[in-house]
């Protein structure tokens, strides 16, 4: 292997949320024969392969053609199917925009729009496969629901519930390393936030990889006697309010955190909450600063964007 | 056989002038494109496809996308008269709140499969909806109506390689090869042919035919593969845009117009005249 090439995109053990992905649906598809899964020859990527050795019947390899793809898991969805539709999240988004708005969220169809590689977790692939703008271009679609979940097990209880739920889903997945948060028997439900850590002080919403960031953040600032609330803003819309105004009630201050550019995100979202409420709080987003991501290694890019723990610390200290 | 020609002959005229009193209502309309459709949509609803007015969900029948959802004003009252919707339903086409406008919304027009406007999509769709098919081994067809500037996509390309690669013998497409886009000839604004020399190489059964010819259109759908075949079939429709009226054919401006009482007089007449001319 190449100096300094950790892993590649046909590694297993490190893509956790993906590996999943494949896993659980390739579990629950016996269990309902409402499931297709769709790939734009990104099988070996997104472990979809599980799926397809199990269901060949069920699995369909577009080729490197997401439009299509996106127009025909439309055409599986008018025929009363549940397709799961993957592809990298910077083509799901921008190549796909108009075939997400126009031909799935639209008619409101119950298309599973799996994104992976998002956010920075492309690394040394740089801008081109970055994808900074996704929740931005999604959450801006009437009738899509967005959804980041912060770890593989958190994953899969999105895709068992997204059976059971009315209209589009648009799910993102990052580089898949993402350590466990949730571990055992844990509440997770579409829309509701999950309020990970408690304290008073400052209150953390991420989403994705920023939750275990921020997670570890706060349990060194509690040594140092600053409380620090995380909540797991898992879906980004539709959004929960309620956990916002709590936040900004109760601890006065508030940090959203994402591997997404700082406009029309999870920040903006939280930002607009806080405004229409008449909150006054101290405020900060933090994400990418409104510039096109460099090279480099994924933990790399974390700690220059201020998106892993000791990031998150600073950024606190900062703040209160 | 004969008889059923002439029937068949007589809704598309019956047709042409509700899509001109329809233009009237709406206050314009896709006019040209509308009218050059006409025949091979009447071939389709009163003679191959199967389906079920009232019963639109029922789950034997089959799909029809018009891909070129512009056509709305065509294809509207066709499903009206076919029985998906009484005629007042279309009183308030454009206006606001109407379920008819523009483009046709799946959610709001009875009969309608798919809400369609965005030019090249459709075929994807199409294919999406014979992969199901396909994969439910079910009797029913996927028919999709494109017109020959849209084309220029690349997505309909993205989707013609794909039908062919999953062996749909269960769609048909129909292209409304009526030789304008809203610029010009398309010929003149990007070059389509050799068209069916394309849709052959895309591994696709091709058949062209005049697509003011009944007979011939009828017998291009029976050629058309059957749901357990394996190859999707493209039929290109050759048609005059603005077709049966005399100041709309070929004259690119009436892509998207309206007429006044006048007009819509001699239109109305011209397409009379059309039906006296076949006798």
């Amino acid at each position: 292997m190449p100096k300094g090439f950790t892993w590649t995109t046909l590694d297993v053990d490190k893509f956790a949320t993906r590996e999943m992905y494949g896993k659980i649906l390739a579990e629950i598809a016996p269990t309902d024969n409402r499931i297709v899964v769709l790939t734009s020859d990104l099988m070996m990527s997104n472990k979809t392969g599980d799926f397809a050795r199990a269901h060949p019947e069920r699995f369909f390899n577009f080729g490197i053609a997401e439009q299509n793809m996106m127009g025909a898991a439309a055409g599986f969805a008018i025929s009363g199917k549940i397709p799961f539709a993957s592809t990298m999240a910077v083509f799901a988004s921008l190549r796909c925009a108009e075939q997400l708005r126009t031909d799935i969220a639209y008619p409101n169809l119950n298309v599973r729009v799996i994104s992976t590689h998002s956010g920075l977790s492309m690394g040394n692939g740089g801008t081109t496969h970055h994808s900074t703008e996704d929740i931005a271009v999604t959450r801006s679609m009437a009738n899509m629901t967005v959804i980041v979940p912060a770890d593989a097990n958190c994953c899969a209880k999105v895709v068992v519930d997204s059976l059971e739920y009315q209209g589009p889903i648009y799910m993102r997945l990052g580089r898949g390393a993402e350590p466990i948060v949730y571990k055992g028997e844990f509440d997770f439900k579409i829309g509701t936030a999950n309020t990970v850590r408690e304290g008073d002080d400052i209150t953390v919403i991420a989403c994705g990889i920023c939750v275990m960031a921020a997670i570890k953040a706060s349990r060194k600032l509690e040594k140092e006697g600053i409380g620090v609330r995380v909540v797991d803003m898992h879906t980004i819309k539709p959004l929960d309010t309620d956990v916002i105004v709590k936040a900004a009630d109760e601890t006065g201050r508030i940090i959203t955190m994402e591997e997404h550019n700082i406009l029309g995100g999870l920040g903006s979202a939280v930002g607009e909450t806080i405004a229409e409420a008449g909150l006054a709080v101290k405020f900060k987003r933090l994400g990418i600063p409104d510039i096109y991501s460099t090279i480099g290694q994924p933990d790399d890019l974390y700690e220059r964007y201020g998106l892993d723990a000791n990031g998150i610390y600073e950024s606190i200290k900062e703040f209160v | 056989m004969r008889e059923e020609t002439l029937r068949l002959q007589d809704k598309a005229v019956d047709i042409r002038k509700w899509i001109i009193e329809l233009s009237q209502i709406a206050g314009g309309g896709h006019l040209g494109g509308s009218l050059s459709m006409v025949d091979a949509l009447v071939a389709l609803y009163y003679h191959v496809l199967k389906y079920d007015p009232e019963n639109p969900d029922w789950p034997e029948r089959d799909r029809f996308i018009l891909s070129k959802g512009h056509g709305a004003l065509g294809l509207c009252p066709v499903l009206c008269d076919v029985g998906f919707y009484r005629r007042e339903m279309m009183d308030n086409f454009n206006d606001l709140d109407s379920p008819f406008g523009m483009h046709p919304d799946m959610n709001k027009i009875p009969g309608i499969e798919m809400s369609t406007g965005s030019l090249g999509h459709g075929l994807s769709v199409a294919v999406g909806v014979a992969l199901s098919g396909k994969l439910d081994q079910a009797d029913w067809r996927v028919f999709c109506l494109l017109g020959d500037g849209e084309c220029n996509e690349g997505m309909v390309w993205e989707a013609a390689m794909s039908a062919s690669h999953f062996r749909l013998g269960n769609l048909t497409a129909i292209v409304d090869r009526n030789g304008y886009s809203l610029d010009g000839p398309t010929e003149e604004i990007m070059a389509l042919e050799p068209f069916a020399e394309k849709w052959r190489s895309f591994g696709w059964a091709c058949h062209e035919v005049d697509g003011h010819d009944m007979d011939a259109l009828l017998e291009a759908f029976d050629k058309a593969g059957d749901a357990a075949g394996d190859s999707p079939t493209c039929i290109i429709s050759n048609t005059v845009k603005g077709k049966g009226v005399s100041f709309m054919e070929n004259a690119n401006e009436w892509h998207y117009a309206g007429c006044d009482d006048e007009l819509t007089a001699q239109a109305l007449d011209d397409l009379e005249a059309c039906r006296l001319e076949r006798g």
